[in-house]
């Protein structure tokens, strides 16, 4: 049996985007991105733990029966995001002081229950980190993109500590977009999360009409209007 | 799940779910374990810095020669409304044997949940600074108590009791000395209420803390955390 790699990569990014197509993980994903640099730490320490994961339970798949593997998963799960919390926590101590609410949030994401089920139990060692990795980078990309529009809009910067997260080199991505700029509150609070992800899964959506519209060979039919 | 391929029977068993499950807990605290191990002396390193840090935030270090960490007075305060006591770790920064300075935390709750910080007086009962150390207020509003978001916090330098008097001691919106965010009023107003109270246990405790006798010398640590060696 062969792998479709590409297609891996087009699913995790685009197609079976986790936040935009499978509505999973929406907790974490509202409740971290009021700033494009917080949606940026999230959705990387996720798609560390996907890859770990991914590894972990696809080498394990063989002697995991039916009956028992949503407690096995768990337990991995749980355990591989607690050894990376305490390992971010002892040597990469300043990344842990702007991750370390959101690292042990992580067990909690049902994506990586999502994935391990769905695919990394189903699938050989290097194809499953492939998939963990494109979920990851794809729920990472949502995430940023999420976070600006709601910084942009809720307080006018971009990317504000952002060298606290990537170290000082990056600090010039830190901008003030608008400056002298009130903000609107509730792009901050969580209903402006709900209001842009709305907008973002309707753009989708759109999208896609789109690409399936220029896909397809069948000319569409033309509409006539019907006077009122 | 292994499509294709036939299942051995004794897969069936409840012995083998039993042991499957065991044995992958047994692995997984054993990884747990092992980690813990070797990441435990830097953890607690690291706490241990960031807590000196932040002790030197509030206290001028030309001000003090020995080693907060290792000074500490436990002051015990019963709260009258809940008849719960706590103890109070009080850091003292001394010049040779005379304390020069305390700094503790004070705790108090604000829009959505608990705002710790941690302030440092000098003898005169003045406030030397005050940091945030915690809090979950609404971010991009609430968050500017943090010294990184706003120089807010520093407006506290130099203020004691007397000045402001107890009317002062309130946000601007209610006819005192300190600023308010816009938009955000509760949060400034519960920093403003902790430090003031704060300044209260300082006053109460006052005789006590300056007449503390310079600690025993300890091999132990007693980063008032659970053991770390």
């Amino acid at each position: 049996m062969t792998t479709d790699y590409k297609n891996i990569i087009k699913e995790g990014l685009w197609g079976n985007n986790t936040v935009l197509s499978q509505q999973l993980a929406l907790c974490p994903t509202l409740a971290v991105t009021t700033t494009a640099t917080n949606g940026l730490g999230m959705g990387l320490a996720t798609t560390l733990v996907l890859v770990a994961t991914g590894w972990i339970i696809s080498m394990v798949r063989g002697v995991v029966t039916q009956e028992v593997r949503i407690p096995v998963f768990i337990l991995l799960i749980a355990t591989t995001v607690t050894v990376a919390d305490m390992i971010i926590n002892a040597f990469l101590h300043d990344l842990y002081k702007v991750l370390g609410l959101f690292i042990p949030l992580i067990v909690t994401n049902c994506v990586i229950l999502g994935r391990a089920e769905a695919y990394a139990s189903r699938q050989k060692v290097l194809p499953s980190m492939l998939d963990g990795l494109m979920m990851g980078l794809g729920f990472t990309a949502v995430l940023v993109v999420l976070g600006m529009i709601r910084e942009i809009i809720g307080s006018g910067t971009l990317f504000a500590n952002a060298s606290l997260l990537l170290g000082q080199t990056f600090a010039f991505l830190e901008l003030t977009v608008i400056p002298n700029y009130k903000g609107y509150l509730i792009m901050i609070l969580p209903p402006g999360g709900f209001l842009v992800f709305g907008f973002l899964m309707a753009a989708k959506r759109l999208i896609d009409q789109e690409l399936e519209r220029r896909n397809s060979l069948v000319i569409p039919l033309k509409v006539i209007d019907v006077p009122a | 799940m292994n499509k294709g391929i036939a299942v051995p029977s004794y897969r069936q068993r409840l012995g083998y779910h039993a042991g499957l499950l065991g044995g992958i807990g047994l692995l997984a605290s054993m990884v747990l374990v092992i980690t813990d191990i070797e990441t435990r002396v830097a953890i607690a390193q690291a706490k241990a810095a960031d807590q000196k840090a932040s002790l030197e935030q509030v206290i001028p270090k030309e001000l003090y020669d020995n080693d907060l960490l290792q000074d500490i007075l436990l002051i015990t305060e019963t709260d009258q409304t809940t008849a719960t006591s706590t103890n109070v770790p009080i850091y003292l920064a001394r010049q040779g044997q005379q304390v020069v300075a305390a700094a503790y935390q004070q705790v108090g709750y604000g829009y959505s949940g608990e705002i710790r910080v941690i302030m440092g007086i000098n003898i005169q009962g003045e406030i030397l600074g005050v940091r945030v150390l915690s809090h979950t207020e609404t971010p991009g509003l609430g968050d500017k108590i943090e010294e990184r978001k706003s120089d807010w916090i520093l407006g506290f330098n130099g203020k004691s009791l007397q000045n402001p008097l107890a009317d002062g001691w309130r946000v601007k919106k209610e006819g005192g000395e300190f600023d308010q965010f816009s938009g955000a009023t509760i949060t400034p107003r519960t920093v403003v209420q902790i430090v003031r109270h704060g300044l209260e246990f300082f006053a109460r405790h006052q005789q006590q803390i300056l007449t503390q006798p310079l600690p025993l010398p300890k091999p132990t640590d007693s980063l008032g955390s659970p053991s770390t060696s």
